[in-house]
């Protein structure tokens, strides 16, 4: 019984007529659920390729990010402050290498400093630095990183902050280039 | 895949209004709470008489055709499905369209849902819900065999015509036997223009005095 039937053009377009003088459009939007999920192997091959090729594509657009990065060289040093400026525990925001890229730094003891880009890895929401608990927050999804390393401790973070090379010269702190991390 | 040989039977001169359909689908857990059967006042004025309106799978299915967003499908055994979830924008196009009235839009979900033949009963060859609740058996799902049976004097008709709109549905009606010989198809709005003639009604109340002599304000 099932055989008499053909299941796959079972709905009848309004006019009566048959599909092949119906316009084009209702064979991409059949309405009957065999053809609505049927990938010819032509569509299905197009997709692999196409698919394939992005990824391949994307890996080139990688390498050559990384070498223009590379090209451009170290950014300028730049004077962040006055070693007696900063107290222990204390926190500076400022601008590395551009100049709206935000940086912290913060003294750890009298000749510890670290310093990291304030934009979190996750969403690029502003970090807190914690000097009390020795972590770095990130209110937006909980994300905290060590303040020693930049490495992430817990939530969302998939990255270390990247930290900011710092030089000191006649006590002054001076951001010298980005290292970014990528575990 | 529902079986071949069981169909849908509406006998809408069997309906006595009692709504056990209505509560029997509104307790299915794929949308707990909304009946997708629905009973119609035929003439409120002047009857009490209703109708049971469920999807009627039609084989050109106007909610599909009007659909904007291909959200509207219909399965190899003929069932109208609910629109797709991830598809639907909530347009209310079919609700507009459907010439039985049966799709409907529920704003708070951006969803229209309709009766799908209780598609996870009728698929394993049961009957679905409100079939087997109804007890004047109004709703009847069975094969044709049994219904000839059952009902000599009632034929099923399938084919309904809106104006200028033939449509032929996998769910059938029971006409009387004599009409369904004289048209093959039932002219739905024909029928709508159709007005009964009117009749004297009287209300019996007690003699011709203000009944609300009495009352003191």
């Amino acid at each position: 019984m099932a055989g008499e039937i053909d299941r796959d053009t079972l709905s009848v377009p309004p006019d009566g007529r048959p599909l092949s003088e119906q316009p084009a459009w209702r064979q991409d939007f059949p309405i009957d659920w065999p053809q609505d999920h049927y990938v010819e192997r032509r569509d299905f091959v197009k997709f692999l390729t196409l698919t394939s090729l992005a990824f391949t594509v994307g890996q080139f657009w990688i390498a050559g990010q990384n070498w223009l990065r590379k090209r451009q060289g170290l950014p300028e040093m730049r004077r962040i402050a006055g070693v007696n400026e900063v107290a222990v525990g204390a926190t500076v925001v400022f601008d590395y290498p551009a100049m709206h890229d935000s940086c912290i730094l913060v003294r750890l003891s009298d000749a510890e400093f670290v310093a990291y880009s304030q934009k979190c890895t996750h969403l690029s929401c502003a970090v807190i630095p914690r000097p009390d608990q020795g972590v770095i927050h990130c209110p937006c999804h909980e994300g905290f990183f060590d303040l020693r390393t930049g490495r992430q401790v817990s939530g969302p973070p998939p990255r270390p902050l990247p930290r900011i090379t710092l030089e000191i010269r006649d006590d002054v702190i001076y951001a010298t280039g980005v290292e970014i991390r990528t575990i | 895949m529902k079986p071949d040989h069981l169909h849908f039977f509406i006998d809408p001169s069997r309906c006595i209004g009692c709504q056990a359909c209505v509560q029997a689908c509104s307790e299915c857990d794929t949308h707990r709470g909304d009946s997708m059967i629905h009973l119609e006042y035929i003439d409120r004025a002047s009857s009490i008489q209703t109708v049971p309106v469920v999807c009627m799978h039609c084989d050109q299915p106007t909610c599909a055709e009007v659909c904007p967003a291909d959200a509207i499908k219909r399965t190899a055994d003929g069932v109208v499905q609910s629109a797709r979830k991830p598809r639907c924008i909530a347009c209310g196009n079919c609700v507009s369209a459907c010439p039985f009235g049966v799709p409907e839009v529920y704003e708070e979900r951006k969803i229209m849902m309709k009766c799908d033949m209780c598609y996870d009963r009728t698929s394993e060859g049961r009957k679905p819900m409100c079939a087997t609740v109804c007890p004047s058996q109004a709703l009847f799902y069975g094969t044709r065999d049994e219904i000839e049976r059952l009902r000599p004097q009632s034929t099923p008709i399938n084919r309904f015509q809106f104006g200028g709109q033939a449509i032929t549905t996998r769910v059938f009606v029971m006409a009387p036997r004599g009409l369904a010989g004289l048209a093959p198809h039932l002219d739905v709005t024909a029928a709508m223009d159709e007005y009964a003639p009117a009749r004297p009604l009287a209300l019996k109340m007690a003699a011709a005095a203000d009944p609300f002599d009495d009352v003191e304000i």
